[in-house]
């Protein structure tokens, strides 16, 4: 029940002057479930790599594996792990075509082959579970703000039911509230069913506050794979590949050079919060025993 | 994929082709062109083969490259090569099934079209592999300016060309991630009859209409904000000027034009029937 990558290597436009490695020996294992996060800079080729999870692009070399097949194998029903592994791409409300919302979620069902009523019913529970209003159900796609045709084109990779949701960018060019919003969505769905998600993203602090894993790509391989406390103690590292840890982790570290004993793997506000608190309150009572 | 689709594309190279004025391109592959079409004789293609063979080298443009661009036209250069086969008449007859012959001068036209299609589209797509598009169009302009007398609109269509060429690229790349986002979704793009086929496209129609308005306007929006109101008064940080390898490569292609016509006209040499 899981992803499982070994050695991939991507190059795009081989043999001309375009070339380019996108991927170098990629290694990975996606258990069910997971809520990972894939962090990486414009162009380390985290796009490339989740389009190698459903198999829109064949790896030059190397193998992926989907719950212990091949699928690059002869016969292998790739559109089959399409409607498994739902990959919502970059600014979704791009790909719109349908003339009513609804209409528009129901495509990915009806290419399922499911009836319509089915259909139906599916893209209603998927706009519900994206916090999509039923009021602009009928409403042409192209006629909705950005936030709500981003949740409609979601809403419409929902609807297949898939058992891993890969989510590129998501919250790009959306504002504070409504990205703050999609990610909550997100993480509530995760939790409600048993999906894996995979976000990508090039904010850390997007991601810290949702993922159990971060994955950080950098130069087209993996520079980092663990829990965010063990990548973000990487801090130093990461900022020199022009990433940057939350900014708490910096506060966190601050704090302990200026002699406050606080816990330096913390990496939400909550977490630095409490921290804070407990090493204050702890120096408080030492003060207070030698007085 | 789509990506493999070459017209109309440029390829960075660091070559004197590279380096030519666009003027002179323009200019050489016209007469090029126009050379094409005056041959009689094998021997007029021969000395084609190795005017743009000569040229391919100089241009550090890969082979592979060049043919790949002859792909979109296999069905035009198959068509072509079909009808004259078999409807041209005169000549011996070489074959004859049912109804339909082959003659020697069916056969003799159908090759030199095949051929004359085939180096048409290579050496123009070797001018646009060499030339930036911004450098094409400025060539274009200088070298229609003359109608500006009679107020031909020559900037404006300059501008016109030049942001169509721009734009290939960028709306293949576009058609490329539709088609992924909706294959992701279960599209079927291959299997089905022809009307089927032509269903499964507007998924991928419509949100590409959709992108290439919403571009246009954007651009139209930007080239306002910086104040663009057509070619009057308007001067150029980088004015075309020739060069010696401008004039050397004139002399080249007047040479071979000539050459290439008066062999390929009025001296008869043949091979077989062609």
């Amino acid at each position: 029940m899981s992803i499982k990558l070994e050695h991939v290597n991507y190059i795009y436009s081989p043999e001309t002057a375009y070339e380019k490695q996108a991927l170098s020996d990629i290694c990975l294992e996606i258990p069910q479930g997971q809520f990972i996060g894939v962090i990486g800079h414009t162009g380390s080729g985290k796009s490339t790599l989740i389009q190698h999870l459903n198999g829109l692009i064949r790896a030059t070399s190397g193998v992926v594996y989907y719950e212990g097949r091949n699928i690059y194998e002869d016969g292998y029903p790739l559109k089959e792990l399409r409607s498994q592994v739902g990959l919502v791409f970059q600014y979704p409300e791009h790909q719109l075509f349908e003339i009513s919302v609804l209409k528009d979620v129901c495509f990915g069902p009806a290419n399922q082959g499911l009836p319509e009523e089915e259909c139906v019913a599916r893209a209603r529970e998927a706009l519900e579970m994206v916090g999509f209003p039923e009021k602009y159900y009928d409403q042409s796609p192209f006629e909705l703000s950005g936030g709500q045709k981003r949740r409609a084109a979601i809403a419409g990779v929902l609807a297949m039911h898939p058992r891993v949701l890969i989510l590129d960018e998501p919250t790009a060019g959306l504002d504070p509230r409504g990205r703050d919003d999609i990610l909550n969505q997100i993480a509530r769905l995760h939790q409600q069913s048993e999906m894996t998600v995979i976000l990508v993203s090039h904010s850390m602090e997007d991601i810290a506050k949702y993922v159990e894993r971060i994955i950080v790509m950098n130069k087209s391989s993996v520079l980092y794979d663990g829990k965010p406390k063990e990548v973000f103690s990487h801090y130093q590292e990461l900022e020199a590949v022009g990433l940057a840890a939350p900014q708490v982790t910096y506060i966190m570290h601050a704090l302990k050079e200026s002699g406050i004993a606080v816990d330096l793997s913390a990496t939400t506000v909550m977490e630095a919060a409490d921290s804070i608190e407990a090493s204050l309150k702890k120096a408080g009572k030492e003060t207070v025993g030698t007085v | 994929m789509i990506r493999d689709i070459t017209i109309g594309q440029y390829y960075p190279a660091n070559s004197i082709v590279h380096r030519l004025d666009p003027r002179v391109k323009i200019m050489c592959t016209l007469f090029y062109l126009i050379s094409l079409f005056l041959f009689k004789s094998v021997l007029g293609y021969a000395i084609a083969l190795l005017f743009l063979s000569f040229c391919i080298r100089l241009s550090k443009v890969p082979f592979k490259f060049i043919v790949k661009g002859l792909k979109p036209i296999i069905m035009l250069l198959m068509i072509t090569v079909i009808f004259n086969l078999f409807l041209t008449v005169g000549g011996d007859t070489l074959i004859q099934i049912w109804k339909l012959r082959v003659t020697t001068e069916g056969l003799r036209t159908a090759v030199f079209m095949a051929v004359r299609l085939i180096f048409l589209i290579m050496g123009s797509s070797l001018m646009t592999f060499t030339t930036t598009p911004n450098a094409l169009t400025d060539g274009i302009e200088k070298l229609l300016a003359p109608l500006n007398i009679v107020k031909a609109p020559v900037h404006e269509v300059a501008m016109m060309m030049s942001i169509a060429l721009r734009f290939i690229p960028i709306l293949l790349e576009e058609t490329d991630k539709i088609m992924k986002a909706q294959i992701a979704r279960g599209a079927d793009l291959e299997s089905g009859n022809i009307i089927q086929k032509a269903k499964s496209m507007i998924p991928i129609l419509v949100p590409l209409f959709v992108s290439a308005f919403r571009r246009a306007s954007d651009l139209a929006m930007a080239m306002e904000a910086r104040c663009y109101h057509g070619g009057e008064g308007r001067t150029k940080m980088k004015p075309l000027v020739y060069r010696k390898r401008d004039a050397a490569a004139y002399a080249i292609t007047l040479v071979y034009t000539v050459t290439a016509v008066l062999v390929g006209r009025y001296v008869s040499f043949h091979i077989w029937i062609f």
